[in-house]
């Protein structure tokens, strides 16, 4: 047990000691240390201005993430190598070609957003040498520009992936053995309790330390990503008490693939997941890039996605609609329950106390049938769903349908099945007469909101449609709008 | 000091016309670019806060701060009754803009009190511990509310009429009627409000704000604090982004941050979180057009009457100037033999509607634009021939008078159109689309071109002067100020590129420095895309003068006549002789020359009659056209941008690398006023999409898949304006009217083109799929 947060803050060591359990790396970087170079746009992980890399041990490599600096806790650091942009440019102040390229492309009008650019720009070429149109602008999701209508912007990408890092010119580079010795250092595997004015943050070392804790503070804040309880802090400053990090716990990061399907540990981030279940689950891994910024994948839990119930939950329909399974861990042990029976109402989850979400068994869909996954949104890319809906068939013989498993968010109150126009389906010929008889369903299963994202007229309606895009689809004629031809995959 | 090779030179480094980049750019991508929150925090500094109002229209009864006041940190509250002199902050004097309300609260997420607190943190905790007992008045937040109501108006409307209109109305072939309904936008500049005030002694205040309007600040700071102007200094060395909403917006955190700091004698910021800057704040006006047009067969108007009725919010800030631009711009690039226009700028319980990039043009172009539109789908036209059919003539053709009779002298949309249709290969590709969406169920595809003419000056003739102050030192190097501020446009790299290529010096000589109202008074906002034209001929206007005395100087010392004196690149011509700049300089302050020397420019020519609606309010226009190509999904209206080419006149470019910024970032954002960005006010009239999550600004990923912009690099402003170039800041943002537009025909495919689909904006993929289910129902 020890009391003291560390990391590394582009050169030096930090050590904290009294950590207020939701300070933000944001407000430590400008006010504790002046590293103002790092910008407050949002407060809420949406514009990218305060974007940082953070560096951690992941499967025993350093591995540097774009990370939202304004909904990123203290507690969530120790073990990590934190970078500012202040870090980039040679100590002659030289710039890093990165910086070089946005200034010889013309990308930055009024600046303030272009140093979450800059580090954006720099996370992608750290890991992609050749970057595609949509790699570049996927890299880009997390970063709002208002000035520059972004095309100098990804132009400077371009031009910049043809220089590759060496220790030269990267800092990164030159000290990526030091920094890995040194956080393995400080990855002990000890638990730490600080606090500040009374509130408390625990990091666990151990899944066995986490489940112990959760048992004596059922009332704890479970924080993985912080993608949402962010938002608690910096808009709605909510007092927590105690906050229990559990993103550093390398036991909830396990995924595994088996015969049946997936399972994958409740902190297991986003971008973990991606390529596998781009690889197993195609449409699935598709919908993962439309989630969030890079920034915010980068640290979002699919487990954390679950355990905050959201209504419309950009994972959730997808995977009640694959029939996948939850397991909940307490000090007491475990249980297994369908996704779609954890949702009980809005904000309610079936979740007893000292639980906690500990991994997800996805399904893979069987030759025959098919998956599809359809996320509607205001804007295209980083936007919360107006609705979202997913469609898993198994056809029998002749054309029926076999079985329908059909899931919304954005429709009800919790993710939920639709279990009338399902019934309305099952055993039918797999017929457009079919799907046009089964519409008027969804009335019966959904009685949608009205609310910024859209009318209730238009949930409803676009639902339906997205039942006969799931029709088109499964029958062979792909109708949905592809931003590039290489998502068609 | 001196390079032996200096003297020969041929050309300087950063004249007008290179493509320059930003002064800034190296600082920017350092993260070492300086803006306000970064200022290095004075001792004993103080953190304000604002209680706003949680109803759209009431009485307060009363409110009790005694919660707020216990709250640790907290130094000190604040209420209307603290203000020492005029409890308003109202631009143009209207007094209809408390400071803090006091008697009324008239829309939801006005301030009511302020919170002075020794953190941030402390101040936003504290201030939604107040009680505010209300009682509920009627309120109304849109524009169909407000006229359902009688609303009243919260300025002056304006008519702009010429020939017979209502009489010639039914003496054409074809008559329509119709409306639009056009949504406002936020501005979302990425660096918030922010103010930084610091108490100096006497009266004195030195106040540091992101506005694009110092004077302004430092007169707000006046009236607030009853001291005079000469006790206010405000600085701004650069903003996040203003795009019109720092042009009086910021003067309620800089009044209350002053008035803090003078109260308590320490140093104060206030510093709002995104969510209250946005529910604080006014945004772009949302309007209802109502038109009622006559036109021929060939789709020619005859006679056009309008309405625009716009929503100001709950006093008049600049809404009267922006109802009177949207009617400007209701012509388009289009000559309306009959026409009266007429704007109703509408008093709603709402944040007060401020300027935005356009500052009301778009809204009246876009009215005028679908007015097209409609004439188009009636007629069964491509409605790039009926704007052809429609475009001001040449000088005396008899079609080149404005609604508001001023002559178009300077017409090249023709020339930018024509360009631009064949360099897009338009026809070919409308021909494809139409035949693509003939065979696609659900997906389907639109193309449209459309033009832009905009107006160059501020309609308020006062406001059309700027000075500067330009020094030179003993050791060559040149300072410059000016009124005009930068929030990222480029301004202070062109101005300082005129002031290069006046001396004839190399442009790192030259210190661009911070906007104060200590060294350049009375200025203008930065705004109506006015920043170079003024600033830099003002900058031009100094060079000249300290280059006449070091004329003269020469002419003196030397013994040569005076154009026997050349200016070349970083040296100095005198008879035979060249002397290194520097040089000359020091010859001249030892000779006792004035070295310093305060610019002025005045724009000639203008001059505007509002109550006859009657002038020449604009010095010359600016043109352009895009053309955009989109595919739509049927099924959920979902959208994706194809394609769009630009071809846009700035004149000859002071800095074509800054201007192409500005066309493509212009678009873009004038394509998210017209898409994904949605103003959504709920029942209780509370504004429920105040942050980045909730109000969609267009990612790079909404980018044209295909995206070319080019200069119309022939042009040349026919004006004598500083190096024949022209405005660039605000016409580019209606270029992307042509993607509304490609998005209508996307849409009226379902109904084989035969119904003007009459989208409403934004077009959110709800509008679209609305849209596309009202075709097939039959319209």
């Amino acid at each position: 047990m020890t009391d003291c947060i560390r990391f590394i803050l582009n050169g030096e060591d930090v050590a904290l000691r009294d950590v207020d359990p939701t300070g933000t790396l944001l407000d430590f970087l400008r006010l504790d240390r002046s590293l103002t170079g790092t910008k407050e746009g949002c407060a809420e992980g949406d514009c990218g201005a305060c974007t940082v890399l953070v560096g951690r041990l992941c499967d025993g490599a350093l591995r540097y993430e774009t990370v939202n600096a304004c909904i990123r806790f203290l507690g969530s650091l120790h073990a990590t190598h934190v970078v500012t942009v202040e870090h980039l440019a040679a100590r002659d102040g030289t710039l890093h070609p990165v910086q070089q390229a946005m200034v010889d492309c013309h990308g930055s009008q009024c600046g303030f957003c272009t140093p979450g650019f800059v580090m954006s720009l720099y996370g992608l070429w750290l890991s992609n040498d050749d970057p595609s149109r949509a790699e570049i602008e996927k890299a880009l999701q997390g970063n709002l520009c208002r000035c520059t209508g972004y095309e100098p912007i990804v132009k400077a990408a371009e031009l910049v992936s043809g220089t590759r890092p060496s220790a030269l010119f990267d800092p990164l580079e030159r000290d990526r053995t030091a920094i890995t010795a040194r956080l393995w250092e400080l990855k002990t595997g000890e638990t730490i309790a600080t606090g500040k004015d009374g509130r408390r943050l625990i990091v666990p070392g151990t899944v066995a330390a986490l489940a112990a804790v959760l048992a004596a503070e059922p009332s704890a804040t479970v924080v993985a990503g912080a993608t949402d309880v962010g938002l608690w802090v910096t808009k709605q400053m909510r007092d927590l008490d105690p906050v229990v990090f559990i993103n550093h716990l390398d036991e909830l990061q396990a995924i595994e693939t088996g015969a049946d399907g997936i399972t994958l540990g409740a902190g297991v981030t986003y971008e973990q997941a991606s390529a596998t279940l781009r690889a197993e689950i195609p449409a699935l891994g598709r919908l993962i890039d439309r989630i969030g910024g890079q920034q915010v994948r980068n640290v979002g839990t699919i487990g954390g996605n679950i355990a905050n119930g959201s209504p419309i939950g950009d994972m959730p329909p997808a995977l009640i609609a694959l029939g996948a399974t939850v397991t909940l861990r307490s000090a007491d042990g475990r249980r297994v329950l369908p996704l779609e029976e954890f949702f009980i109402a809005y904000g309610k989850q079936d979740r007893r106390p000292g639980e906690f979400v500990e991994s997800l068994f996805v399904p893979r869909p069987r030759a025959g049938q098919h998956f599809a996954v359809y996320k509607v949104s205001k804007r295209r890319d980083e936007d919360i769903s107006a609705l979202c809906g997913a469609f898993l068939l198994t056809r029998g013989d002749g054309n029926t349908v076999a079985d329908v498993r059909i899931a919304f968010g954005g429709m009800a109150a919790t993710p939920k099945r639709a279990s009338a126009v399902e019934a309305t389906l099952l055993g039918r010929p797999w017929t457009e007469a079919t799907i046009a008889s089964a519409r008027p369903a969804f009335d019966d299963d959904y009685k949608p909101l009205t609310d910024w994202r859209a009318s209730a007229e238009y949930r409803q309606l676009a639902a339906k449609n997205l039942l006969t895009r799931f029709f088109l689809e499964a029958s062979g004629t792909p109708q949905e709008l592809k931003r590039f031809a290489e998502e068609e995959a | 000091m001196h390079k032996p090779t200096y003297e020969t030179y041929k050309y300087i480094n950063g004249p007008m016309h290179q493509a320059l980049r930003h002064d800034s750019a190296h600082k920017h991508v350092a993260g070492s670019a300086e803006y306000i929150d970064d200022i290095p925090e004075p001792a004993g500094l103080l953190h304000g806060a604002l209680g706003l109002s949680d109803r759209a229209h009431a009485e307060i009864l009363s409110i009790d701060l005694s919660a707020v006041k216990a709250c640790p940190g907290v130094v000190s509250v604040l209420t209307g009754a603290d203000v020492p002199g005029v409890n308003d902050i109202s631009s143009g004097g209207h007094h209809d803009e408390p400071l803090l309300a006091t008697e009324e609260v008239q829309f939801h997420g006005q301030p009511v009190f302020a919170v002075i607190a020794t953190t941030r943190d402390a101040a936003r905790r504290a201030a939604r511990l107040a009680r505010v007992e209300y009682r509920d008045l009627p309120y109304w937040t849109d524009i169909d509310g407000a006229i359902d109501n009688g609303a009243p108006l919260v300025t002056a409307g304006m008519t702009l009429e010429r020939g017979t209109p209502k009489a010639e109305l039914d003496n054409a072939e074809n008559r329509l009627i119709g409306e639009m309904h056009i949504g406002g936008q936020e501005h979302f500049y990425l660096e918030g409000h922010v103010a930084l005030a610091i108490p100096g002694e006497d009266d004195e205040v030195q106040v540091w704000s992101s506005t694009q309007h110092p004077s302004e600040i430092q007169h707000v700071v006046g009236h607030v604090l009853a001291i005079p102007s000469n006790a206010v200094t405000v600085h701004v060395r650069r903003m996040g982004g203003g795009f019109g909403g720092k042009e009086t917006q910021g003067a309620l955190f800089a009044a209350l941050a002053a008035l803090a700091a003078k109260k308590l004698g320490r140093a104060v910021k206030f510093r709002p979180d995104r969510d209250e800057d946005m529910t604080m704040t006014g945004k772009r006006h949302d309007f209802r057009m109502d038109f009622d047009v006559a036109f021929n067969g060939d789709g020619r108007i005859h006679a056009l009457v309008a309405n625009f009725a716009a929503r100001c919010g709950y006093s008049a800030d600049l809404s009267g100037p922006v109802t009177d631009r949207a009617l400007f711009h209701a012509d388009s690039s289009y000559f309306y033999p009959h026409v009266r226009l007429t704007s109703q700028p509408l008093k709603t319980h709402s944040v007060s509607n401020t300027a935005f990039r356009g500052f009301g043009g778009p809204q009246g172009m876009l009215g005028g634009e679908r007015i097209i539109e409609e004439i188009a789908y009636a007629l069964g036209k491509d409605p790039l021939e009926v704007r052809k059919a429609n475009f001001y003539g040449a000088p005396g053709s008899g079609r080149d008078v404005t609604p508001y009779h001023q002559k178009v002298e300077d017409n090249i949309i023709a020339r930018i159109v024509d360009e631009l249709e064949r360099s897009c290969d338009y026809q070919a590709r409308r021909k494809a689309i139409i035949d693509f969406n003939a065979g696609s169920p659900v997906i389907r595809k639109g193309i449209a071109l459309t033009p832009v003419k905009f107006g160059i000056s501020f309609t308020l003739t006062a406001f059309n002067q700027a000075g500067a102050l330009v020094h030179v030192y003993q050791d060559g190097s040149i300072h410059l100020n000016h009124g005009g501020t930068e929030m990222g446009q480029g301004l202070y790299t062109k101005v300082a590129q005129v002031l290069a290529d006046a001396f004839q010096v190399d442009i790192d000589r030259i210190k661009i420095t911070a906007t104060t109202t200590g060294k350049v008074p009375n200025t203008s906002a930065t705004a109506a895309s006015s920043g170079s034209d003024l600033n830099g001929m003002a900058a031009y206007d100094a060079a000249r003068q300290i280059m006449e005395r070091l004329v003269a100087f020469a002419v003196e010392h030397y013994q040569v006549p005076a154009n026997e004196v050349e200016f070349l690149p970083n040296r100095v011509r005198v008879g035979d002789q060249e002397i290194p700049f520097p040089d000359l300089v020091k010859k001249a302050y030892f000779a006792r020359v004035q070295l310093s020397a305060a610019g002025f420019y005045k724009t000639p020519k203008i001059h505007w009659d509002r109550a006859a609606g009657r002038g020449t309010p604009f010095y010359y226009f600016a043109y352009g056209a895009a053309c955009s190509e989109v595919s739509i999904d049927t099924l959920t209206g979902e959208y994706v941008m194809e394609r769009t080419d630009i071809l846009h006149d700035v004149g000859k470019s002071l800095n074509p690398a800054i201007d192409i910024g500005q066309i493509e970032g212009g678009f873009i954002q004038g394509m998210g006023w017209l898409t994904t960005e949605e103003l959504w006010w709920d029942d209780k009239g509370r504004l429920r999409t105040h942050a980045p999550s909730t109000y969609k600004i267009p990612l790079a990923s909404d980018r044209p898949k295909i995206f070319n912009t080019r200069l119309a690099e022939w042009s040349e402003n026919a004006e004598p304006t500083i190096g024949r170039s022209k405005a660039v800041g605000e016409p580019p943002l209606m270029l992307a009217i042509s993607v509304l537009e490609a998005l209508s025909m996307a849409i009226a495919s379902v109904a084989d083109y035969k119904v003007c689909p009459r989208l409403d904006t934004p077009a959110t993929p709800e509008r679209v799929l609305m849209a596309v289910e009202r075709l097939k129902a039959g319209g």
